[in-house]
């Protein structure tokens, strides 16, 4: 594995491998020095060209455990867009010595060109490429859901049979499109629960049941309630009539919270939006995993960089011995 | 052609033999910690303690293991290799002995990485090595304490433990 584009790319042997050394990635932060040498010498360039704190820092604090020097490269305010001027700007990081590439980008497909068109010979993380995919938040998603499901006997385990509901804007949403297919590949079953604006149109190829009513898709006491944001920043047109009347019949509010099962997990990517998607109730109590999910992405983020400095070409399931 | 050097019973043997070693060496059971690594060090460190803890009238020796996958110099020249738990004592390997476990002992570069690992756990007052098997051809200024059979070698054999804990059997082969 050279490249994390897409969870789409992962089988599931390879994404429980990941899960698998992420939870000792996490034990490290347990320790005295929470530092391993692992990466010493190598160039890690945060490669953002979107706005991003949470995983610009997670990818940041991921590397320098690791022991990487960390550039980041931020171009936000730049007229940057695919084509020739990412073509200079990678080009240009590779010459500084850049070995692995972390970039974020506002145009769908932008890591995917800088990792097959040749023009750089680093390894390349996605990490969030418009309304495409967020690969690391769907692998700290899924090992968050497998921590709290399996506890200390997550190693190995798959997420077989479990619901998980997906909830709100769809149609904007790389993350919810990156669950899918880490999710499904993991054995869950995948709901999106979503007003008919934003689905996208392609939907109906997806491995997903749609459901248009919220409360009815509570109906069925999903395992995994994870709340997306509204992302206001990508919409250009109404898709909804007032915020009011969304967070009425989206937002997972005080009655829909209290209906669901007690061991149900509520997750949601940050930054939320509370009293809107969600209500201060449902964040702060114990089944929110919003901080597990912080916490939990450094340790995912270290696996996925480790295991993209191991041998390009390499098969992942290479035995340790 | 393989040759099978080591049977179950000889295994046991060399194993008790090394655990009364690391009694006599240590003066005693007390403040022995012994961190295999894994994968084949994890269960034989789990033997060897149960054999110090048998053989002092029952006092707890502490059995762990110690990773190195990222500790190792040769990360970028092998495909991936999956990390294993790391599991020491809840209070720490601060003013302990500890005695690392493994299989094999043959470049010694395993033995370098746990060294570094190691140092990032804690402190320990000394630190042992037991092996089941030293083929030689070391690469470091590193050898073993205690050491279950010296199995001379060539370079390009392979020598290779199979432990029941992991493999279904006990044995050590060459081939």
């Amino acid at each position: 594995m050279k490249h994390l584009l897409s969870t789409a790319d992962l089988t599931k042997a390879q994404a429980i491998e990941l899960l698998d050394i992420a939870e000792d990635m996490a034990e490290v932060r347990t320790r005295e020095v929470k530092k391993l040498p692992t990466l010493r010498g190598r160039t890690v360039v945060n490669l953002f060209f979107e706005d991003s704190t949470r995983t610009r820092t997670s990818f940041e604090a991921a590397a320098k455990r690791l022991s990487a020097d960390v550039i980041n490269f931020s171009a936000k305010g730049s007229s940057v867009s695919k084509g020739e001027s990412l073509k200079d700007t990678a080009q240009t990081l590779e010459a500084i010595g850049a070995d692995l590439v972390v970039v974020r980008h506002s145009a769908s497909g932008a890591p995917q060109v800088l990792a097959q068109s040749g023009w750089i010979h680093s390894g390349v993380v996605n990490a969030g490429d418009g309304t495409h995919e967020h690969p690391t938040q769907a692998l700290l998603d899924a090992f968050t859901i497998r921590r709290r499901i399996h506890g200390s006997s997550s190693r190995g385990a798959d997420l077989q049979g479990l619901t998980v509901l997906i909830v709100g804007d769809i149609v904007h949403s790389r993350v919810a499109r990156s669950n899918l297919w880490l999710l499904t590949t993991l054995g869950a079953h995948v709901t999106f629960a979503a007003p008919a604006t934003l689905v996208p149109l392609a939907i109906d190829r997806w491995p997903v049941d749609v459901v248009h009513d919220f409360d009815e898709a509570l109906a069925v006491k999903p395992d995994v309630v994870m709340m997306l944001r509204i992302q206001t920043e990508r919409m250009r047109n109404a898709f909804f009539p007032t915020e009011r009347e969304y967070a009425r019949l989206w937002g997972l509010d005080q009655d829909r919270y209290r209906g669901l099962k007690p061991e149900a997990l509520i997750m949601h990517p940050g930054p939320m939006n509370r009293g809107l998607e969600i209500s201060s109730e449902a964040a702060d109590s114990a089944q929110a995993t919003v901080l597990e999910q912080v916490a939990n992405g450094v340790s995912v983020r270290m696996a996925v960089l480790y295991a993209l400095s191991a041998l390009p070409d390499a098969d992942i399931l290479g035995r340790p011995e | 052609m393989d040759a099978v050097l080591m049977q179950a019973a000889d295994i046991d043997r060399a194993l008790t033999r090394i655990a009364f070693e690391i009694i006599e060496g240590n003066k005693g059971p007390e403040g022995l910690v012994l961190l295999g690594i894994p994968t084949r060090g994890t269960p034989l460190a789990a033997r060897i303690a149960a054999k110090i803890s048998a053989a002092s009238g029952g006092v707890p020796v502490f059995a762990g293991s110690l990773d190195i996958t990222m500790y190792r110099d040769d990360i970028a020249r092998n495909p991936l290799r999956v990390t294993r738990p790391t599991d020491v004592p809840s209070t720490g390997i601060d003013g302990t002995t500890v005695v690392l476990v493994d299989d094999v002992l043959f470049s010694g570069r395993s033995i370098r990485a746990a060294l570094d690992a190691l140092s990032d756990v804690g402190r320990p007052t000394a630190v042992r090595l037991a092996v089941l098997v030293d083929r030689g051809h070391r690469e470091f200024p590193i050898r073993a304490d205690y050491v279950g059979k010296n199995i001379p070698s060539a370079r390009q054999e392979r020598v290779s433990v199979d432990l029941a804990e992991v493999d279904g059997t006990d044995r050590v082969v060459i081939g």
